[in-house]
C-alpha cells in the first residue's frame, strides 16, 4: 500500500501525527455498470495506492482473462465479484469500500443502479454525506438518474457531484458537457438539492480524476478528487439542539448512574439544563463521563455517558433534550415510506417502528400516494410493494420524541420491523405529526364493526374447530392464537374450560342442552366479531346445524370452520383426559363417538389431519390459510 | 464548530454497536481471538460501558495451536482487566488429535474453529457475539451488515440479512436465531494500528519483529513454536528476524522478515508494504472464494 508520502519513509511519526488528524467523508456512487461506476471506484482505490501487490497480479490476470479493456487494466474487476459471486446473489448488495488520502479517510457506498435496487440505493444513501451521480455523456440526464437525484434528496443529502463520465467517447466535448449540465441543473431544480457541481471526467483514462485532465482545457473547476478533499461535512447538526437518544443505563452501583448514548444533534456541556423526552422532566447535566476521562463539553457524533443532577426517570428509548429546546412528542405523523420486503404493506397490521434506540408499536395507512420513483409524479395507490415509495399515515403504540427527518436524520429516520418474521420491512422518514383535528382519516363517525377492524389494525372473523373429544382442537387453537398474536392480531379463544364454567354453567350434555351451549356461543362470537376481534372457538360442535347457524350469523367471509379431523380410534387411543374409557364404561352417557353422533363437516374450509401433522404444522396451515384469504392483510379500506 | 477526527468517528460508532446490541440482546458474548483486531475491540468494549465493566463474557475458541505468546498474552492480559474468559476446545477435535500436519489446514480450521465456535454458542446458549471482522479484509466481507443474522444452524444466508439504515440496527430475532456483531465493520488496517498506537493498547509482541526460529515451508517463513512440528529431512529451525502481521495457528501463519521492533515502525512497513494482511493466512488460499464459503458454514 505504498501511499506515495515520502513522509512515511522518512519521519513516520509525523505522518502519524498527520493522519491522527484527518477527517471522515461518507459518500455514495450511484449508477449502473454501464456508467462506469465499478471503473470509477476501482480507479479512486487505485489512484490512492489502497491496491497491493497480490491484488494488482490477480487483477492483471482478470483483466486479461474477463475484462473488457484489452490488455489494459479493468479497474471495474477491482469491486465487482466475478461470475459465481454474482449468480449467488450476493452482490446485489451494498458494499462499503475504504481508501484514504492526506486529508480524508473515505467510507464509499458502493449500490448497484438498476431500478430493482432502491432499497440498497436507500440504504447507502442513509449514510452518507456526499453522492456521487455518473451520467454517461453519450446519453445525458436519463430517467435513472431522475431517480437516483431524486433518493439522494429525499434521504437528506445535500451535496451532489455529478460526474459526467466517459468524455472520451465525445472527443471530449465542452458543448456535450454543458448541455448536460444545464439539463441536470434544469431538472434538479425541482428538488431539494441546493449543492451541485458537474465535473467532466473518463474514469477509465483518468481524466480528472485526481489528474486535471490536458484534454479538456476548457474545465477549470476541480477534480474529483480535490472536490472530495475540500467539500465541507461539517455537521450542521451540531449547530441544532442537544439530542442524545439513551441506548443503556448505566449502573455499576448504587452511587452511580447514567445514561449511555451517542449525541445526534447540538453539543452538551457540563451544568446544561436538559429535559427527559417523551417523560418531560428535567435536570442538569452533572458529568459527562468517558473511559479516558470526564469531558466539560461533548458534540454531535460522540458516543457519552451523562449523569445527572437529579433523580429523574429516564430509560432506554428515552431522549435527552436541550431543555430550552426539546424535541417535540407525538404519536401519528405523516412520513415518506420506502417498502423493503417482498411482502407488500398491509396497511392497518400491527408492525413494530424502531426510531433511535425506542421500538414502538405502529400501523401504517395505506399510501396517501405513491411517488414514481423515475417520473416523480404523484399516482394513487392501495398499498406499498418492494422498492416502492409513498406517503403514508403512521400511528404508533405511544408517544415518542423526534425531529422532521429532513431536520436530523437521526431523530426523524425510523425502520419498519414486521412482528412475525422479524425482518426489516421498510424505512420511513418522519415529515410532521398529525394532529387529531386535522386528521379525519382516524376519525370514524360511526363506531361499526369496519371502526372497530380499522382500530384493531385486522379484519374481524371466526375460526370454529369442530372434531371429536381429543382430536386435538384446542391444541391446535391454543398456537394459533400464538402466532396471530405475534403478528398483532387481538384475538379471544372460547373454550369448554372458559364457557362451561360461566356463561353456560346451567347446561348439561344433553342434546338439547348440546345445541343451546353452541347457539350461545355463536352469539357471543357474533358480539366479539362486531367489537373487531378474532374469534377462535374450540368445541366438538358435534352437529352440522349448530355449525351452520354458528356461520349464518357473522358474514360470509368472516367465518373459517377448520376441521381437525382424527379418527375415533386415534382420538381413543390418545384419551388424554380420560373420558373416553369412562364413556366405554357408560359413566359419561351421550359422549360424542361413543353413544352420540359427531356429523363431520361437508366443506370446511380447513381440513387438519393429526395423523401426519404436528400441531405446530397443523396451526401453521391454519394461519396460512387465513392469509390466503386476505383475512390478515388489514382492514377493507372504506 | 468542532471536527471529530476519523478515528473518533469509527469508536463512536463502535461504542454505539456494542451499546445496542447489549440493549438487545439476552446473552452476548465476545469472541476473543487474541489478536490486534481484538485487542481493539475489547479496548472500545471498555469505553463503551464504562466506569461499568463490560456486561458479557470473553470467549476464545482455542484450537490448542495457537502460539505459546497468544496463550501467555491472553491469560495476563484478561487477569489484568477482570474479566470472566470462557475457553472453549472442540472435544471431537481433540479426541481425533485434529492438527494442521495430518489433516491439512483447511480440516483443521472447520473442526476447531468452525465446529468449535458452534458447539460454544450452543451450550452457553449465547444469542450475539461480537467478532472483530473488518469489511476491508477481503471483497466478500464488503458487504456484510455489522448485525449479521444466523440461522439456528448459524449459517449466513444473504436472504436473510437485513438493510441497515443509519445507525438504526434491527437486533430482533426469531427464536434459535443469532446474531454476529461487527463493531469494527467500518476499520482498515490502518485504523486499527494507528488506534493501538494512540491509546497503548497492549498487543502480543509476536506482532514485534524480533529473532524467531523459523523454517521456510512453500515460500512461508513458519515459525517453530513447538517440538510438535515435524520437521521434513534437511529442515533447520534457523533464527531470523521476523514478524507476523496477522495471529493464528502457528504452523499456518506466515511470518514476515522484518526489523520493525516498534509500532510505528510496523505501521511504515504497513503502509510501505506491497501484499494484503490475509495473504499471511493460509484459509483464504485454499479456494477461490473460500472465505464466501466458510462464512456460509458458520465461520467467522
Amino acid at each position: 500500500m505504498a501511499h506515495t508520502s515520502d513522509l512515511i519513509a522518512e519521519d513516520i511519526d509525523a505522518y502519524l501525527l498527520a493522519h491522527q488528524h484527518k477527517s471522515l467523508l461518507r459518500f455514495i456512487t450511484c449508477g449502473s455498470v454501464d456508467d462506469g461506476k465499478s471503473t470509477l471506484i476501482g480507479r479512486l482505490l487505485y489512484e490512492s495506492k489502497m491496491v497491493f501487490e497480490d491484488h494488482l497480479a490477480t487483477l492483471a490476470t482478470d483483466s486479461r482473462k474477463v475484462g473488457t479493456q484489452g490488455d489494459e487494466l479493468d479497474f471495474a474487476l477491482l469491486v465487482d465479484g466475478l461470475g459465481a459471486e454474482r449468480e449467488q446473489g450476493i452482490t446485489i448488495d451494498v458494499a462499503y469500500r475504504f481508501f484514504s488520502t492526506e486529508g480524508r479517510k473515505y467510507i464509499v457506498a458502493d449500490t448497484p443502479g438498476h431500478e430493482q435496487y432502491t432499497r440498497n440505493m436507500v440504504t447507502g444513501a442513509s449514510t452518507a454525506d456526499v453522492a456521487v451521480i455518473l451520467v454517461d455523456a453519450r446519453y445525458g440526464v436519463l430517467t435513472q438518474t431522475r431517480r437516483h437525484s431524486f433518493l439522494v434528496s429525499l434521504l437528506g443529502i445535500t451535496k451532489v457531484v455529478v460526474a459526467i463520465n466517459k468524455l472520451d467517447l465525445v472527443d471530449y466535448s465542452q458543448e456535450v458537457y454543458d448541455r448536460i449540465d444545464a439539463d441536470y441543473r434544469e431538472f434538479a431544480g425541482g428538488l431539494n438539492l441546493p449543492d451541485i457541481t458537474c465535473i467532466p471526467m473518463s474514469a477509465l483514462r483518468g481524466d480528472n480524476i485526481t489528474e486535471r485532465s490536458p484534454a479538456m482545457p476548457w474545465y477549470s473547476g476541480p477534480t474529483l478528487m480535490d472536490y472530495l478533499e475540500t467539500v465541507e461535512v461539517e455537521d450542521d447538526r451540531q449547530a441544532g439542539a442537544f439530542r442524545m437518544p439513551v441506548q443503556w443505563v448505566n449502573r455499576p452501583d448504587l452511587d452511580f448512574r447514567g445514561f449511555s448514548g451517542q449525541i445526534v444533534g447540538g453539543t452538551l456541556s457540563v451544568g446544561d439544563r436538559v429535559r427527559v423526552v417523551p417523560a418531560g422532566t428535567s435536570s442538569t447535566v452533572a458529568r459527562i463521563v468517558t473511559m479516558d476521562g470526564d469531558l466539560e463539553r461533548a458534540v454531535t457524533g460522540q458516543s457519552v455517558t451523562v449523569t445527572l443532577a437529579d433523580e429523574v426517570d429516564c430509560s432506554r428509548g428515552d431522549v435527552l433534550c436541550a431543555a430550552d429546546d426539546p424535541a417535540p412528542t407525538a404519536d401519528q405523523f405523516r412520513a415518506h415510506v420506502v417498502w423493503m420486503a417482498e411482502q407488500p404493506l398491509a396497511p392497518g397490521r400491527a408492525y413494530l417502528a424502531k426510531i433511535g434506540a425506542r421500538t414502538v408499536g405502529a400501523s401504517l395507512s395505506g399510501p396517501e400516494f405513491l411517488i414514481d420513483v423515475n417520473t416523480l409524479e404523484q399516482a394513487p395507490a392501495a398499498t406499498l410493494h418492494l422498492n416502492e415509495i409513498g406517503v403514508c399515515d403512521i400511528r404508533l403504540d405511544r408517544s415518542i420524541a423526534f425531529d422532521p427527518y429532513v431536520d436530523n436524520r437521526e431523530m426523524g429516520g425510523f425502520i419498519v420491523i414486521d412482528r412475525l418474521t422479524n425482518d426489516t420491512v421498510a424505512a420511513g422518514l418522519l415529515r410532521a405529526p398529525l394532529r387529531q383535528s386535522h386528521n379525519v382519516h382516524w376519525q370514524a363517525l360511526e363506531v361499526d364493526k369496519r371502526a372497530q377492524a380499522r382500530l384493531k389494525g385486522h379484519r374481524p372473523f371466526v375460526v370454529w374447530f369442530t372434531g371429536l373429544s381429543g382430536a386435538g382442537k384446542s391444541t391446535i387453537a391454543d398456537l394459533v392464537e400464538q402466532r396471530l398474536h405475534a403478528l398483532g392480531v387481538h384475538t379471544c379463544l372460547l373454550d369448554g374450560d372458559n364457557v362451561r364454567h360461566g356463561l353456560n354453567n346451567d347446561l348439561g350434555f344433553s342434546e338439547p342442552d348440546r345445541r343451546e351451549n353452541i347457539r350461545r356461543i355463536a352469539e357471543v362470537s357474533r358480539l366479539m366479531v362486531d367489537a373487531g376481534l378474532v374469534v377462535l372457538t374450540s368445541f366438538i360442535s358435534p352437529y352440522r346445524a349448530e355449525r351452520a347457524l354458528a356461520r349464518a350469523v357473522v358474514a360470509e367471509d368472516e367465518f373459517i370452520e377448520v376441521h381437525v379431523d382424527t379418527p375415533l380410534e386415534v382420538a381413543e387411543a390418545r384419551d388424554t383426559k380420560g373420558l373416553y374409557a369412562k364413556a366405554r364404561r357408560g359413566e359419561l352417557p351421550d359422549f360424542t363417538g361413543i353413544d352420540s353422533p359427531y356429523e363431520p363437516p361437508e366443506h370446511p374450509e380447513v381440513t387438519v389431519d393429526t395423523t401426519a401433522t404436528t400441531p405446530e404444522q397443523a396451526a401453521d396451515a391454519v394461519v396460512d390459510a387465513l392469509r390466503g384469504r386476505g383475512l390478515l392483510d388489514g382492514p377493507r379500506s372504506t | 464548530m468542532t471536527t471529530l477526527t476519523h478515528l473518533q468517528r469509527l469508536e463512536a460508532e463502535t461504542i454505539r454497536i456494542f451499546r445496542e446490541a447489549v440493549a438487545e440482546s439476552e446473552r452476548p458474548v465476545m469472541l476473543y481471538s487474541v489478536g490486534k483486531d481484538s485487542a481493539v475491540m475489547l479496548h472500545v468494549a471498555l469505553k463503551a460501558f464504562y466506569p461499568s465493566p463490560p456486561p458479557f463474557p470473553l470467549l476464545h475458541v482455542d484450537t490448542t495451536w495457537k502460539f505459546r505468546q497468544m496463550y501467555e498474552f491472553r491469560d495476563k492480559h484478561v487477569a489484568d482487566l477482570g474479566l470472566q474468559l470462557i475457553v472453549h476446545q472442540n472435544p471431537e477435535a481433540k479426541r481425533l488429535g485434529i492438527n494442521p500436519f495430518d489433516h491439512g489446514s483447511s480440516t483443521h480450521t472447520d473442526i476447531w474453529k468452525t465446529e468449535g465456535l458452534k458447539q460454544a454458542l450452543d451450550g452457553h446458549g449465547f444469542d450475539a457475539a461480537f467478532g472483530g471482522a473488518r469489511r476491508d479484509e477481503e471483497k466478500s466481507r464488503a458487504k456484510e451488515r455489522v448485525f449479521s443474522l444466523r440461522s439456528p444452524q448459524h449459517r449466513w444466508d444473504p436472504k436473510l440479512q437485513r438493510p441497515e439504515l443509519w445507525g438504526v440496527y434491527n437486533v430482533r430475532r426469531n427464536p434459535g436465531e443469532s446474531v454476529r456483531v461487527f463493531p469494527l465493520s467500518n476499520w482498515t488496517e490502518l485504523d486499527v494500528w494507528q488506534y493501538i498506537h494512540l491509546e497503548s493498547i497492549p498487543i502480543v509482541p509476536l506482532y514485534l519483529a524480533a529473532e524467531r526460529p523459523v523454517v521456510e515451508r512453500d515460500g512461508t517463513l513458519i515459525m517453530v513454536d513447538d517440538d510438535r512440528m515435524p520437521l521434513h529431512p534437511g529442515e533447520e529451525p534457523q533464527l531470523r528476524s521476523v514478524r507476523f502481521r496477522t495471529l493464528g495457528c502457528y504452523p499456518l501463519t506466515g511470518a514476515v522478515e522484518s526489523t520493525a521492533a516498534t509500532l510505528p515502525e510496523i505501521i511504515q512497513e504497513m503502509l510501505l508494504a506491497t501484499t494484503s494482511e490475509r495473504q499471511g493466512r493460509a484459509i483464504d488460499h485454499d479456494s477461490s472464494g473460500s472465505m464466501e464459503k466458510k462464512k456460509q458454514e458458520g465461520y467467522f
